[in-house]
């Protein structure tokens, strides 16, 4: 059995592994066009702040762990896919079979029509070789302006302001991560930003960017203010990296539609992570997600159904940790709430202290914290276990920080005597 | 035989001395609130409820985790942190559906319980048996696992 797996971030890696175990004798190989080994764009804003090593970032060792594991691990870009002759062209030229074919390609950063955004002094972060750059050029007491509040611009944020640079953040939106958070929490971590003597501005776009000679650029707002920066970083969200299907049998939406089994229509092909528009737990709808969790969760499960063990997958679920300068918020599943729903928060901006939870009968459905670091994973345990809660709605309902007592006495018996 | 933590919640009096015993072996102070294992308390019914990571064979934490900085102790098949490698990205903190790993504020780094390497020092405070390290059977543990695992419907299709 042939498997080939072209992307090597986190959905290309596990499924590399879980085919491993799957199915011993298969050849499997990675195909990634980046010149590193395979590496984590999660851990990049670490890496910017000299907490890790290039070498943090990678997913695994590189010289030891995929040898050991006989996979394959190709450096090259893909050219061409043929369904039909269930072949790869790659960017030497050569050419790969396969029997199975899985697409990990991921997404790309999109930018805004900008003027100005070919600047040198402006970059994405979404690469390593993004971060080497943004190293240079985000020297400490320089000006930075991030274009972009969302999930992906306030893990960078919370890493610009570490390496002491002087940091304007734009976010088109209301309030920042407005996909991540509801008006309140967004409106927390925008307080505390400015409290920590970042410059946000929300409800406001970039109108253009101009040099202004010595490596210098300004950056012209639509509420009429204008910065100087060193350096602009975009984050204005990602888009799947389809276009190695465009001409292809091979269905595609916002992503790579896949089913249950994360099959696309052609039944020899499969694709998991950014790239793949996957059945979402909540909705049951087809969405792309584009996080850790689903990426390596799409992986495995790709990969079990390309060994022919796999199941029908349930849905992932969507779900978001972030940590804004010391302040860290999370939110799952229908965390904005659903028709004839009911709700519980408990808010106290002074402590910048938030949990907000979204029922549907007496089933958790959604959640978001601001301030919480202990047992927040539960609320991912309450939603997709679907629990009834019965009398703990109540409860919830009156004190919904309660969520681990909600979990333990629903799960466990708590007397067996 | 591999062993695991047996926690009988009937025989619980929410002494927290695991909670102590546990801060002081991993953090070298005696700090409820930075230990691993937590008592819970349910006044409605008079009852406690100590609970901490199952070392549940998902690892949800471990798949998540985008550094590999979660692996599995072959001798006691606890799923541990390598503070060295783990970032402080959280993402292992969501994933885990049964709430038990955690940021430390205090480390930048994720905590969760790493069964002292085969020495549970909770087991070991327990006045009452509540919380025993004994072999992995049918234990009270595995009841818990096997609740999760019926409530998690993503648990049965790599079972």
């Amino acid at each position: 059995m042939q498997h080939l797996i072209i992307g090597a971030g986190p959905a290309g890696v596990v499924a590399a592994e879980t085919l491993r175990k799957a199915d011993p004798d298969a050849d499997i190989a990675i195909i990634g066009d980046e010149p590193e080994p395979p590496y984590s764009r999660m851990a990049i804003p670490y890496y910017l702040i000299n907490n890790i090593d290039e070498s943090g970032t990678y997913l695994r060792d590189p010289k030891q762990h995929f040898g050991d594991s006989n996979i394959e691990v190709v450096q090259q870009r893909v050219d061409k896919i043929d369904t039909k002759g269930k072949t790869v062209t790659l960017g030497d030229g050569s050419s790969r079979g396969y029997d199975k074919l899985l697409l990990a390609t991921g997404s790309h950063p999109i930018s805004p029509p900008i003027p100005g955004l070919d600047l040198p002094q402006v970059s994405s972060c979404w690469t390593l070789e993004d971060a080497r750059n943004i190293i240079k050029l985000a020297q400490p007491g320089s000006n930075v302006v991030l274009i972009g509040a969302g999930f992906i611009g306030c893990i960078i944020l919370e890493a610009l302001v570490k390496r002491g640079v002087n940091l304007a953040v734009v976010e088109m939106g209301n309030r920042m991560v407005p996909r991540m958070l509801d008006d309140k929490a967004g409106g927390l971590l925008e307080t505390w930003c400015k409290n920590k003597g970042i410059d946000v501005h929300t409800s406001c776009s970039v109108d253009g960017i101009s040099d202004s000679g010595d490596d210098q650029v300004e950056v012209s707002l639509s509420d009429g203010s204008k910065l100087g920066a060193a350096l602009v970083i975009t984050a204005t969200g990602v888009k799947a990296n389809t276009d190695l299907v465009a001409d292809s049998d091979i269905e595609v939406d916002q992503g790579i539609l896949v089913n249950r089994r994360m099959q696309t229509s052609n039944p020899d092909v499969y694709a998991a992570g950014d790239v793949a528009q996957g059945v979402d737990f909540s909705t049951g709808n087809f969405e792309v997600q584009a996080i850790q969790p689903t990426a390596t969760d799409h992986g495995r499960i790709a990969a079990l159904n390309m060994a022919g063990q796999g199941d029908e997958h349930h849905g992932t679920l969507n779900m978001n940790v972030l940590d804004t300068v010391g302040l860290i918020s999370c939110s799952f599943g229908l965390w904005m709430g659903v028709d004839g729903g009911e709700s519980a928060d408990l808010y106290n901006p002074e402590e910048f202290q938030y949990i907000n939870l979204q029922f549907d009968g007496d089933h958790l459905v959604g959640a978001s914290s601001v301030g919480k670091t202990q047992h927040v994973g539960v609320l991912r345990g309450l939603i997709e276990s679907r629990i009834h809660l019965g009398e703990w709605k109540q409860r919830l309902m009156q004190d919904p920080t309660a969520i681990m007592e909600a979990y333990v006495a629903c799960t466990q018996e708590l007397s067996y005597h | 035989m591999q062993k695991s933590l047996n926690i009988d919640p009937g025989k619980c009096t929410g002494c927290l001395q695991c909670e102590m015993a546990c801060s002081y072996e991993h953090t070298g102070t005696f700090n409820p609130s930075r230990s691993y294992i937590k008592v819970f308390t349910f006044h409605h019914e008079g009852r406690f409820a100590p609970y901490t990571c199952t070392q549940c064979d998902e690892a949800w934490c471990m798949r998540a985790c985008p550094v590999d900085a979660i692996t599995v102790d072959m001798a006691t098949g606890a799923k541990v942190i390598h503070d060295d490698k783990c970032v402080g990205c959280k993402v292992c903190t969501i994933a885990c559906p049964f709430g038990t790993v955690n940021y430390s504020q205090a480390t930048g780094k994720v905590v969760k319980c790493d069964l002292c390497g085969g020495d549970p020092q909770c087991a070991a405070a327990c006045p009452t048996d509540a919380i025993t390290y004994v072999d992995a059977d049918w234990t009270g543990y595995d009841r818990m696992l096997a609740s999760a695992a019926k409530s998690l419907p993503s648990a049965e299709a790599t079972a």
